[in-house]
């Protein structure tokens, strides 16, 4: 405790609520023991009969005794907390029970909130209080308000105020729609530039303690990466790909669907899976889109894509899509996938090394679409619409000649949309 | 209307034209003589969050020294629930969610109430000086008492509003804040019983705490017993009974909660009544203490786990689960249940949390595991 701010320790009481109300139930404590307060600062919650009151602070202060626990019967005109305040100036007689009100100073009709101290200051300095902007909470003018007023009278050089941050709920539209930087209010800061100090690096780290999701995600990745991944990637042009969607995208939308390239990623995955005797060979192919969520990284499944059409599982991920957005996908979604299909070139990026997601033994991640120059039939250069895709599989199970064949097939797909046509189901 | 409703309001908040930080300042010309004019607004906005937020604007910007203002407002389908309340032992959140009903969380204290169209929600602003729930009950009283003399409606000490001396017509609840208040209560006309009596269930079993409780009570709809009372009639009389009780001559005026011109500011304020951390997140720390009902195949038998869990601002603190150990091996219940801790307690993050953690453990327990975790979250809501 500083011995500038060592004031008289004031006991604020529960001041009248009305209604002839004598006690209510404390329900929830703003501040703690040894927090600064300002005056208007919320203190406390209480209830009283279906009545919710926001108890504020009528002083400037340090708060040194709470009197009550969550839940406690607080009395009407007892103590309810401690203040240290700031200096005895500060300290404003007024009896618990007769006023709410805190200091105003009416002055042609405007009511203008200020500390005593601040009043003080500005008629020792003879300011007229309704000349001076407040930056404070509710327009409360503060002694730094003083301070910068004084300063642009005298044009003294004064070290440079900090940025007082408005507090006002909603500002009007003009001014929330200047950028951060410039200051709305020119008497906030000082403009004489200020003396060069070296800067003094004031930060911490700070250490968490991994919990939740986040732990559990430490573990999944801790036993994906036991498994013996290999990399295999390519290139593939979408160009066919993109002129098919560029046609389809309306039809799709008349009928309430967003069509993106998923949709077709997927298809052609579960298709290249289709023979059996693979090493993934398994009856439901239920494909696992990675989506980055507030909550983290979450991979969502569409269930049996081989008994899907193209637009039935944009239709899924679409409604996957919301569901994660609002934080709603549940067990279901999230389990039970066989394969997953990462686009983080959505986000950047060409070639990646995923990591595989157990218990499924092989994963795709897929660049951005790029327009690159390539060499097209008779040798001239055109337009392309490139893709790069790197495919992570887990080495026990599936050797690089099956990925070759299984990646080729993948990419004739789609290099060729119309080969689609013939083997569809 | 639009530019009447703001010079209104810019009388009432005491702006002169300049921008500037609000003071709460009267100007010179509202002397107290000139308090004959009231101020009835009519929210033309079904949203509760978009209602609500506008609550709590017309709280803390408008000066409300000299005058009140009565605000008419109503939803479509949500249940609010009160400032200090638990939402999981007052309502039916998967049920909610079925049915595409709101859950939101109001700023005034008291119990759960379940909102539709049929359902009037009025708000009587004044300053803090002013507040009188009773005065404000008689205005609906004695309206309805007008429109249906045979109709015996009274007021209780609890601020209800019975019918019949027995049907519960309105609920109240109330926020006082530094120099002002509200004072809302519904008005059941024609609500949706059925949907009202499915919500208004408990979510999880087993749940232990302090934070307020809601009452039930018998409710009934005024057409049950006036079959002819039309909404509008009913708006009509409170509205003129409001000025018959104030001696106002009121202005009455249609309000669009979403315009940011008139309201700056609101959106933020009904995107925070949206969020998680408002609805959810300031539950009033809780217990909860359950059997959790386990079941496999294999076996024939049932047997059940004990799960207590200690949830603080919505977020799970700590958590015991104990399962038979001939059912699932110790070091497997325990890390489920390390698993929950520090996410919030919602089936969704759990799911999240719990599916990744049964990605990494294959074998002969991965099914009782995965049993014990749709338990789990079931229990959630």
């Amino acid at each position: 405790c500083c011995t500038s701010c060592c004031g008289p320790v004031v006991q604020f009481k529960l001041s009248d609520i009305g209604e002839g109300i004598m006690e209510v139930t404390v329900k929830e404590w703003y501040v703690k023991e040894g927090d600064k307060v300002s005056q208007f600062d919320s203190i406390c919650e209480v209830q009283s009969d279906k009545a919710s009151v926001t108890i504020t602070s009528r002083y400037d202060g340090v708060i040194k005794k709470l009197y009550y626990d969550v839940d406690a019967t607080a009395l009407v005109g007892k103590p309810l907390v401690d203040i240290e305040t700031e200096s005895k100036e500060d300290v404003v007689e007024t009896p618990a029970m007769a006023r709410e009100e805190h200091t105003h100073q009416e002055i042609k009709g405007h009511k203008t909130q200020a500390t005593p101290a601040v009043r003080r200051l500005a008629i020792e300095n003879n300011i007229k209080l309704s000349e001076v902007v407040g930056t404070g909470k509710d327009g409360r003018i503060l002694k730094e308000d003083i301070m910068n007023f004084l300063a642009k009278q005298t044009g003294a050089i004064l070290p440079p105020a900090p940025v007082q941050e408005i507090q006002t709920p909603g500002p009007s539209p003009p001014s929330a729609a200047a950028p951060a930087g410039r200051p709305t209010s020119p008497s906030t800061l000082v403009k004489a530039p200020p003396p060069r100090t070296t800067p003094v690096f004031t930060g911490k780290d700070v250490t968490e303690p991994v919990k939740g999701f986040h732990k559990a995600m430490v573990k999944t990745m801790t036993a994906a990466l036991k498994i013996p991944h290999f990399g295999y990637c390519d290139e593939v042009d979408l160009s066919r790909l993109v002129a098919l969607r560029t046609e389809l995208k309306p039809i799709a939308e008349s009928r309430g669907v967003k069509l993106s390239y998923m949709p077709f990623f997927i298809k052609v995955r579960s298709k290249s899976m289709c023979s059996r005797g693979s090493p993934w060979w398994q009856a439901s192919h239920n494909i696992g889109l990675a989506m980055d969520t507030s909550q983290g990284l979450l991979v969502p499944n569409v269930k049996n894509v081989q008994l899907l059409s193209v637009f039935e599982i944009a239709q899924e991920l679409n409604r996957l899509q919301a569901l994660g957005t609002a934080g709603q996908l549940g067990t279901a979604h999230l389990s039970g996938g066989t394969f997953t299909l990462s686009n983080i070139g959505s986000i950047g990026g060409t070639y990646a090394k995923p990591v595989i997601l157990p218990p499924e033994v092989a994963i795709g991640a897929l660049g951005k679409i790029q327009v690159l120059p390539r060499f097209g039939a008779g040798n001239q250069v055109v337009r392309a619409h490139i893709m790069n895709v790197s495919w992570s599989a887990d080495h026990r199970v599936i050797d690089g000649a099956t990925m070759c064949r299984f990646s080729n097939l993948w990419r004739e797909y789609l290099e060729n949309p119309a080969a689609m046509v013939l083997d569809l189901k | 209307m639009m530019l009447q409703l703001r010079r209104t309001l810019a009388l009432l908040k005491g702006e002169t034209g300049n921008q500037r930080a609000r003071t709460g300042s009267s100007l010179p010309f509202l002397d107290s003589a000139n308090n004959s004019s009231g101020l009835v607004l009519q929210s033309q906005s079904t949203d509760v969050y978009q209602n609500l937020a506008l609550e709590d604007w017309i709280d803390a910007h408008v000066d409300l020294q000299q005058r009140g203002i009565l605000l008419l407002w109503r939803n479509r389908p949500a249940v609010v629930i009160g400032r200090h309340q638990n939402p999981w032992s007052e309502c039916n959140l998967p049920a909610m969610r079925k049915m595409g009903i709101a859950l939101a969380r109001r700023r005034s204290g008291g119990g759960t109430v379940f909102h539709d169209h049929g359902n009037l929600n009025l708000t009587f602003f004044a300053s803090k000086k002013a507040y009188d729930r009773k005065r404000n009950l008689k205005v609906v009283t004695e309206a309805l008492r007008r429109l249906r003399p045979n109709l015996d409606i009274r007021a209780t000490d609890r601020f209800d509003i019975l019918l019949n001396g027995h049907y519960k017509i309105s609920g109240t609840a109330s926020r006082l804040s530094r120099r002002s208040s509200y004072h809302h209560c519904t008005l059941l006309h024609s609500a949706d019983r059925s949907a009202l009596s499915t919500v208004l269930r408990p979510s999880c079993p087993g749940i232990l705490s302090n934070a307020t409780p809601s009452i039930p009570s018998p409710v009934a709809n005024l057409i049950d017993h006036a079959p002819s009372l039309a909404w509008e009639e009913l708006l009509e009389a409170l509205v003129q009974q409001y000025n018959t009780e104030f001696g106002l001559s009121s202005v009455f005026t249609l309000v669009d909660p979403s315009n940011e011109c008139v309201f700056p500011g609101v959106g933020n304020i009904s995107t925070e009544l949206r969020s998680w951390d408002w609805t959810f997140g300031r539950t009033p720390k809780f217990r909860v203490e359950t059997l959790l009902e386990l079941r496999d195949n294999h076996l024939p038998a049932r047997c059940s786990a004990q799960l207590q869990m200690e949830v603080k601002g919505g977020q799970v603190e700590s958590c015991r689960l104990d399962v038979p150990a001939g059912w699932l091996p110790l070091w497997l219940s325990r890390q489920l249940s390390d698993v929950l801790v520090g996410e919030r307690f919602c089936p969704h993050r759990a799911a999240a949390a719990v599916t990744a953690m049964l990605r990494a453990e294959k074998g002969q327990f991965q099914s009782r595991l995965q049993n014990i975790c749709e338990a789990v979250l079931a229990m959630m809501g």
